[in-house]
């Protein structure tokens, strides 16, 4: 128990501000204040892998660590879309994903957003089009914002979720 | 089917001895049973379409034997497009056999009729992987019912998970059959994130392989498009300068790393210490945030190219990667420790999951799963393809088989692989970076063996005329271990199903293709 308490000691608060846009800082507290805005309350993602190869759930992972922690800034993923106020979907839609992407959409409640994470949602990527791919999402659920990538950074995927926030302000 | 001669092995040109041989229906199974005292396993089983070469269909079946590969070969004429399956010799075949029929329309005997890898993107009776199916021809995506294998009995229910899952993790179906919370069997349906991949590959260059190469299985980047540039540099007969094959080593081995912390903190995290996950994804995010300054990109994708690697280390970053190993070699000891004495944690992790040496043997477990389950089998050791015929690699091993026993294995070869990244640097040599292919690559079969984080992976690569890719088929031992893990979880409760999966974290996407 001492050497965590040691640990935890040590390490500190190592959260980061949040990644500045283009031209405009964007720090932790305006950012919430943003959110709070917006939705009231805490932004609820649900992701979607609809036929990536898992790099970009990496990427999506990294935007739960101590650094970017954004949790921190009232952005939680939620494990179902019957609680989300946005989709991050990844992939290139497989055909076999199809339907299941068209059905969580659905499940998610008005008004939604849907962002496109990484080149393959963006464009089909090198994948494309063919008898097992639907190439990208907008080809079957509408898509407010894309975020190119392969993948795409925390810090990229962060300026996309909160452009399609903005955007619905 | 056609009476043929037995042939000499024909020698695979490449990095590691690898032969091909090309045996008769009758022979098929008794050569591949031969092999197994000696322990033999089967690192992959895949067919191709030859009809415009006037040789039908060939099934091929690439067996490790442990330092050396051999690669089965058996024709399937197109009028009785049926074979012997293996599945009686190698249990982990059952699976690739289906994928065989789904792709190609070639029949294992005696095996599971079931569509594996086809849902309902195309029809029963039209196969992607001939040549004279069009790539881009769309059929209408009907709904399919699929026939799980029932339990019955007093109290028995089935909970039916996926395929999009709670988390953010890769989509598949999982079917449990349950007594209160006790879980009676396990059925995987994966398949949903099949988008192509080996057609694909037909369609690109040689060159251009590489990339779609690293897209397998995205946690596997450096070593899928490793696996493809030491297939296709056997095939043109090039050897990569020595310092580009000690990058990739370099690469590969942080590659690893990046996986194995994520996972111990994943792990800690399912074991409901937040603790853990906190402090390695910390760990894990130094080490892209390195890789950015000194490979120019966090998860560098492309940076092993054929013929060598694209770009050379940044300028000024060897000393704050030695650095790096030095602070991880610290920490990560300091956290196992923490781990180790967490007696919520280890009651956890001690006796979950459990895969039993000989079941482990039997089914053909491989990578760190097996190296936890006492199949102490690493490439890095047995083929030792350079460089690391110079590195000595320390094989990990324990033979618990249970969550402990990977995450032991884990922090093993986290810690052996800091050992080797320190070691690559120290004596990284100097010269230039990457090597030219040919204009014109010849024709030709060539062979890829890599030992990924999770496993071992292997490229197979058909050069066909004028630098296109006659075939080419990408294999993750998560096609050996997903059915190993059904096996695992029999008994344990379902709130241990997401230790359990991740203590094994396979690839949906890379056996999915």
């Amino acid at each position: 128990m001492l050497t965590l308490l040691k640990k935890i000691a040590e390490i500190g608060i190592v959260s980061e501000p949040l990644p500045a846009a283009a031209d405009e800082p964007w720090l932790r507290e305006p950012l919430q204040a943003e959110i709070l805005a917006v939705l009231g309350r805490a932004l609820c993602i649900r992701h979607v892998d609809a036929g990536s190869c898992n790099g970009c759930e990496l990427e999506v992972h990294a935007l739960n660590n101590p650094y970017y922690n954004i949790e921190g800034a009232g952005i939680k993923f939620v494990a179902s879309p019957r609680h989300a106020d946005l989709l991050l979907v990844t992939g290139p839609v497989s055909r076999h994903m199809e339907q299941a992407l068209r059905r969580t959409y659905d499940a998610t409640p008005e008004p939604k957003l849907v962002v496109a994470a990484g080149d393959c949602a963006c464009s089909g990527g090198i994948f494309g089009e063919s008898y097992a791919s639907c190439g990208r999402v907008t080809n079957v659920i509408p898509v407010d914002v894309t975020v190119p990538g392969c993948p795409p950074t925390p810090t990229r995927l962060l300026r996309g979720i909160l452009a399609a926030v903005k955007a619905r302000n | 089917m056609s009476p043929q001669t037995q042939q000499e092995p024909a020698p695979i040109q490449g990095d590691f001895p690898a032969r091909r041989l090309t045996v008769a229906a009758d022979q098929w199974v008794h050569t591949a049973e031969s092999l197994r005292p000696a322990g033999a396993r089967l690192l992959a089983l895949w067919a191709s379409d030859e009809r415009d070469h006037g040789a039908d269909f060939t099934v091929h079946a690439a067996i490790l034997k442990p330092s050396r590969l051999l690669v089965l070969e058996l024709r399937v004429p197109e009028q009785q497009p049926v074979f012997p399956s293996l599945m009686p010799v190698f249990p982990a075949a059952a699976r690739m056999e289906r994928a065989v029929f789904d792709l190609l329309g070639l029949r294992a005997q005696g095996g599971d009729a079931r569509p594996w890898l086809r849902h309902a993107a195309w029809p029963q009776d039209q196969f992607p992987l001939r040549r004279d199916f069009a790539a881009h021809r769309v059929f209408p995506n009907a709904q399919e019912a699929y026939p799980f294998v029932r339990v019955e009995g007093d109290g028995v229910h089935e909970i039916a998970v996926g395929p999009v899952h709670a988390g953010i993790i890769e989509p598949g179906h999982f079917r449990f059959s349950v007594v209160g919370e006790k879980l009676l069997r396990l059925e995987e349906r994966l398949g949903y994130v099949h988008k192509g991949i080996e057609k694909r590959f037909e369609q690109l260059s040689l060159d251009a392989g590489q990339r779609l190469a690293a897209r397998v299985s995205g946690d596997s980047a450096v070593a899928f498009s490793w696996a493809y540039c030491m297939a296709l540099e056997g095939i043109c007969g090039l050897a990569p300068p020595p310092r580009a094959l000690y990058l990739r080593a370099l690469l590969l081995e942080r590659e690893r790393l990046a996986n194995h912390l994520g996972d111990l903190g994943a792990l800690g995290n399912d074991a409901g210490f937040g603790f853990g996950l906190a402090q390695f994804s910390r760990l894990k995010e130094n080490l892209l945030r390195l890789n950015e300054a000194a490979f120019g990109a966090r998860y560098p994708m492309d940076f092993v190219v054929p013929g060598g690697v694209a770009a050379d280390l940044a300028k000024d970053s060897k000393p704050p990667l030695l650095r790096q190993c030095a602070a991880l070699e610290r920490e990560v000891a300091g956290l196992r420790r923490i781990y180790d004495e967490h007696s919520g944690v280890q009651d956890r992790f001690a006796g979950c999951g459990r895969v039993a040496p000989e079941l482990a043997r039997s089914l053909g477990l491989m990578g760190l799963a097996g190296r936890a389950s006492g199949q102490a089998r690493d490439l890095r050791n047995d083929v030792a393809a350079p460089p690391y015929d110079r590195l000595s690699v320390k094989t990990a091993g324990r033979s618990e088989g249970d969550v402990a026993a990977r995450v032991a294995v884990r922090f093993d070869e986290a810690l052996e692989s800091l050992r080797l990244c320190r070691k690559i640097l120290d004596e990284l040599p100097p010269g230039a970076v990457r090597a030219a292919l040919p204009e014109q690559p010849p024709e030709g079969f060539g062979v890829g063996l890599v030992e990924g984080w999770r496993g071992p992976l292997l490229v197979a690569l058909e050069a066909g005329p004028r630098g296109t890719i006659r075939r080419c088929h990408p294999h993750d031992c998560s096609w050996q271990n997903w059915p190993v893990l059904e096996h695992a979880v029999i008994g344990n409760i379902v709130p241990d199903f997401p230790l359990i999966n991740k203590s094994f974290n396979l690839s949906y996407s890379g056996q999915d293709l």
